[in-house]
């Protein structure tokens, strides 16, 4: 067991945890954080997605203990004063999400990269979110929530 | 119909799903966690087939957190009914026993051994190595085709052979239609020589002058990949008795039957949940053997038991959609007029039945003739056992399978006549109708108006400018060749008419049941027996209520998904629950206001039959001040204390509808591809769909439903596909190696809408969840074939991968090409056949 201080959604956490544990499972079972799922636990489909340190990171393909001394943000931690963040608000009125299994990692994934490039143009767009799979949407509406929430729509 | 001033069906609301969905709130059903929880882990078999010689669980028990183990000897009386599967499409179809854990042999990579109990998820997966094990791998049947061989060896020795059933049906004539057309010797279209009708007249003789196309396509199978795994709790209900289970699944209702007989735990002693569920696509259209595990170990340790697969195990167990070898001759005349189809088609059930495994291919055999009228139709059907995971329902269902043989041999015929594909497709379609009308295999096709939705797609792809391009790349020698591609569809939708279901083998249950409840506060619940996973019937519902009541979609709750409170459904599935259970919606809506003016009627002390309904208001017909409010009424009804002479109090109101007919969407989609023929990266330029679902509810919605279908269908047409080798490993057993599209490899779509009513039902609604998914697959690989048909090439098999189409292009001309794994379980495939290429 190892223990580790972690900041998540702006709470600090202290924890003994088992070395191999994963990050999303931390956050899941050991946080009640399930606002973070998994889709397949090879790194693939981006359901994991979280952000450390303000970078999205697949929370399936690290361990907790390699988050120990780091800030982390959830979907449950984009809210302002309860008020959604523009990238939530965005998804919702463009109708980017269905079953929304896949909707936290791609809301968390399209913060990061529009920190990354506030002005993308579509290709961008697509080529930055190629490690989020959605099955449900076909992404049209994903890519065209990411370009309101960068203000190159209403 | 009452209407409200502001009218909410048709207009695309936001959905009401999306807070808790934006917001990380969702409820998965890996998210419960109950006291005294345990977690269980299967040992799936690395065999396809395999005797198993030793099985030893005692050293998993001495595992730290292990609380049990078992072998499927240990709880065999457990599940009397094994998993059932609930379709008999002939009297000989052979059933096999399908244990939730096996007693002798493994049939499948991924077939249950031994299952193992711990106080967490990585403590059973620890201890699973600990169980002692030996196998005696046997030759795998992989092949369906070998399969059938009379040496073949066996997926089930007591079944004494590997064909679950041969179905056939024959309408007209078509033994003698091609008979007399027919060479039955190589594949491929021929034009016959003349039919001599007249004496020495050789025009005449032309005219009537037959074509006979034959094709064998393959379908690839597919791995459904809901992005969230399935998932189930299951726990002895301490209030009641029983048993509930929380399940990712689309069918809490039928679930509900078949735990109760599989376990032999009464039918009233469970209750199924599914909360939110993450996609489906049919996946989740089954009861799987670790659902009726999680209850029997529920029921056995007695406390509540998690199943949570990992992605592997979702490959490897989930079912597989398609899994077909199409064999599709059409003949016609040379005018292009069809005269007759002969189909056979060999479906793939895998090692074992699931819920509807053998009624998929033959739910889809009625859809082969597609939207052209003929008179001569005859289709054979051979299931085939295999050692692979077992296939059902996969989006679209039979359908898209059926769509892809007409739709690609519609344009082998008009390449055989040097037709355009669109004008073959003309001359073959229906005159618009609107009143059920019978195909050539005997459904009740509903309303159509093809014509109209290919007018559109046309103008909308400035098609004739296309093909000018196309001319000019062809001409220069452009190493990027444009390719144009059609199909025209239509879908059997709206499962179904209790009594067609019956003739399909599944018994009947096609009905759906809402409740709608006036609240005494004037809130209105509705139940609903169908259960989403991502439709957005919260919203869609939410629009029929507060239209019919006078009231906002806001004043309405939907509840769904749980059989403690919608007792009765038949759940989500088959694009039935718009046309099906939005419809009993509707109904059960239009019956409150019904009792409602009843009630306004003694309330405003008039005639019931001077009772206007609008806009939530009851009043008085010719004095609008006398009225009264909806909630009012509601009120009243509650309280009960001054009701009409022996009327029941409280406005609630149940509909069971049971659809006269299915629905018939339908439309018309163009693919506009860019082929490099020096790399064969195929680039989707633009995808026009025209669709026809009848009048839309919610544009949003479903304009988000196309979206999906399409990707999913351009998925199987370019990108995925299930491959296995000859000793049925399944070789794409990850995402790492199975690749479902990303955004950079999908288009925006052009999407259009034609509204033709379905006679079905009195909003006239169709239903669309698969139609994108039947559309693509054949527009997208004729427009690849399209693009590349000047070098001879006439077909590529799904999906259409860079390496594959490279691949055609060499071979046709004339270079090698080389080798590379191909999936072991589908034969040669139809590229081979045609162009005499390598296997
Ligand atoms: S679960 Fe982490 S990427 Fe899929
Ligand atoms: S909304 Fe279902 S996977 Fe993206």
């Amino acid at each position: 067991m190892r223990r580790i201080q972690v900041s998540v959604n702006g709470v600090a956490y202290e924890h003994e945890v088992e070395p191999r544990l994963l990050l999303v499972h931390y956050l899941r079972e050991g946080l009640n954080l399930t606002g973070t799922m998994v889709g397949c636990n090879t790194s693939n489909c981006g359901a994991c997605t979280v952000l450390l340190d303000g970078e999205s990171v697949k929370s399936c393909t690290l361990f907790a203990v390699q988050a120990d001394g780091h800030e982390i943000t959830t979907v449950q931690g984009l809210q302002t004063n309860g008020d959604w963040h523009p990238m939530q608000t965005a998804f919702h009125e463009q109708h980017a999400l269905q079953c929304g299994y896949c909707t936290p990692g791609m809301i968390l994934a399209s913060v990061s990269y529009l920190k990354e490039n506030p002005n993308p143009n579509e290709e961008d767009i697509r080529e930055a979110l190629e490690g989020n799979y959605c099955r449900c949407t076909g992404y049209e509406n994903i890519v065209k929530a990411v370009q309101q929430a960068a203000g190159q729509t209403s | 119909m009452t209407q409200a001033p502001e009218r909410y069906m048709g207009n695309g609301l936001p959905r009401k799903e999306d807070p808790n969905l934006v917001t990380g709130k969702a409820n998965w059903t890996d998210n419960i966690k109950l006291p005294g929880m345990v977690h269980m882990s299967m040992l799936r078999s690395p065999f396809a087939r395999a005797k198993v010689t030793k099985l030893d669980v005692s050293a998993a028990l001495e595992r730290p957190g292990v609380v049990a183990a078992f072998t499927g000897a240990d709880l065999a009386e457990e599940w009397p009914g094994g998993v059932p599967c609930a379709a008999v499409v002939s009297e000989e179809q052979k059933t096999p026993f399908f244990p939730p854990i096996v007693t002798d042999e493994v049939r499948h990579v991924g077939d249950v051994v031994a299952v193992v109990v711990a106080s967490d998820r990585y403590a059973a997966q620890d201890a699973l190595e600990f169980i002692e094990v030996d196998y005696e791998p046997l030759p795998a049947i992989v092949n369906m085709e070998d399969a059938l061989k009379a040496d073949s060896p066996l997926v089930h020795e007591d079944l004494g052979t590997n064909e679950c059933f041969t179905y056939t049906a024959n309408v007209g004539n078509t033994d003698e239609l091609f008979d007399r057309t027919d060479d039955s010797g190589d594949a491929g279209a021929e034009i016959r020589g003349p039919e001599i009708q007249g004496q020495g007249d050789t025009d005449e003789a032309f005219r009537q002058a037959s074509v006979v196309v034959k094709e064998r396509y393959i379908q690839q199978r597919l791995l459904p990949t809901a992005i969230e795994p399935r998932a189930a709790v299951a726990y002895p209900d301490p209030g009641h008795g029983g048993y509930v289970i929380y399940s990712s699944t689309q069918v809490p209702h039928l679930a509900k039957i078949v735990l109760s007989l599989a376990t032999g735990i009464p039918e009233n002693q469970i209750r199924v949940v599914a909360p939110d569920v993450g996609g489906g696509f049919g996946s989740k259209l089954n009861i799987y053997r670790e659902e009726i595990l999680a209850v029997v170990l529920a029921k056995t340790l007695g406390v509540p038991v998690k199943f949570v697969e990992d992605r592997s195990e979702n490959y490897q167990a989930t079912i597989h959609g398609r899994g077909q070898i199409q064999d599709i001759e059409l003949a016609a005349d040379s005018e292009g007029k069809i005269l007759g189809m002969r189909v056979k088609l060999l479906d793939d059930m895998g090692a074992y039945l699931q819920l509807l495994t053998p009624v998929i291919a033959i739910s889809g055999g009625a859809m082969f003739p597609g939207v052209y009228t003929f008179d001569n139709f005859s289709i054979e059907i051979k299931g085939v056992f295999t050692n692979l995971t077992p296939t059902d329902a996969y989006r679209g269902a039979g359908r898209p399978e059926a769509c892809y043989a007409i739709e690609r041999a519609m344009d082998s015929l008009a390449r055989e006549l040097d037709m355009d594909p669109a004008e073959i497709r003309r001359r073959n379609f229906y005159e618009p109708f609107d009143e059920p009308t019978a195909n050539p295999a005997g459904l009740m096709y509903d309303s159509f108006n093809l014509q109209g939705a290919l007018d559109r797609a046309i103008e909308l792809a400035d098609y004739q400018s296309l093909r000018e391009e196309q001319r000019r790349r062809r001409e220069s020698n452009d190493p990027v060749q444009l390719g144009i591609g059609f199909a025209t569809y239509t879908e059997i939708c709206g499962l179904g008419p209790s009594h067609a279901l019956a003739g399909l083998g599944i018994g009947g249950g096609g009905w759906e049941v809402a409740s709608v409840r006036m609240l005494v506060t004037g809130k209105v619940e509705v139940a609903t027996g169908t259960s989403p996973h991502g439709q957005g019937h919260e919203t869609s519902w939410s629009q029929i209520a507060a239209d019919v009541l006078g009231v906002t979609p806001d004043d309405v709750e939907v509840l769904h998904g749980d059989t403690g409170i919608v007792p009765f459904g038949r759940d989500t599935y088959g694009s039935r629950s718009l046309a099906v259970g939005g419809i009993a919606v509707y109904h059960a809506a239009n019956k409150v206001v019904e009792k409602g003016k009843k009630i306004a009627a003694h309330m405003l002390e008039a005639a019931e039959d001077d009772i206007e309904f609008e806009g939530g208001k009851f009043s008085v017909a010719g004095s609008p001040d006398q009225n009264v409010g909806i909630g009012d009424v509601a009120g009243a009804a509650y309280l009960g204390n001054d009701l009409p002479e022996g009327m029941e109090p409280t406005l609630n109101e149940t509909m069971t509808f049971d659809p006269p007919n299915f629905t018939f969407p339908f439309g018309a989609h163009i693919c506009v591809t860019e082929v490099d023929t020096e790399t064969g990266a195929v680039k989707i330029r633009d995808y026009i769909a025209v669709d026809d679902c009848g009048p839309v509810i919610n544009p949003t919605i479903v304009d988000g439903q196309l979206h999906g279908g399409l990707a999913q269908g351009i998925a199987q047409a370019l990108y995925e596909g299930v491959i296995y080798d000859e000793e049925g490993n399944l070789l794409t057993a990850s995402m790492v190696n199975y690749m479902i599209p990303g955004a950079p490899e999908l288009p925006n779509y052009t999407l259009d809408r034609t509204v033709t009513p379905s006679p079905s039902n009195p909003l006239g609604v169709k239903g669309v969840g698969e139609a994108g998914t039947i559309g693509a697959p054949p527009a997208v690989i004729n427009s690849v074939v399209d693009a590349l048909s000047p070098m001879g090439i006439r077909h590529i098999d799904m999906p259409a991968s860079p390496m594959r189409v490279w691949k055609a292009i060499q071979n046709a001309q004339g270079k090698p090409s080389g080798d590379r794994q191909e999936d072991a379980s589908l034969g040669a495939s139809a590229a081979d056949i045609k162009q005499g290429g390598d296997a």
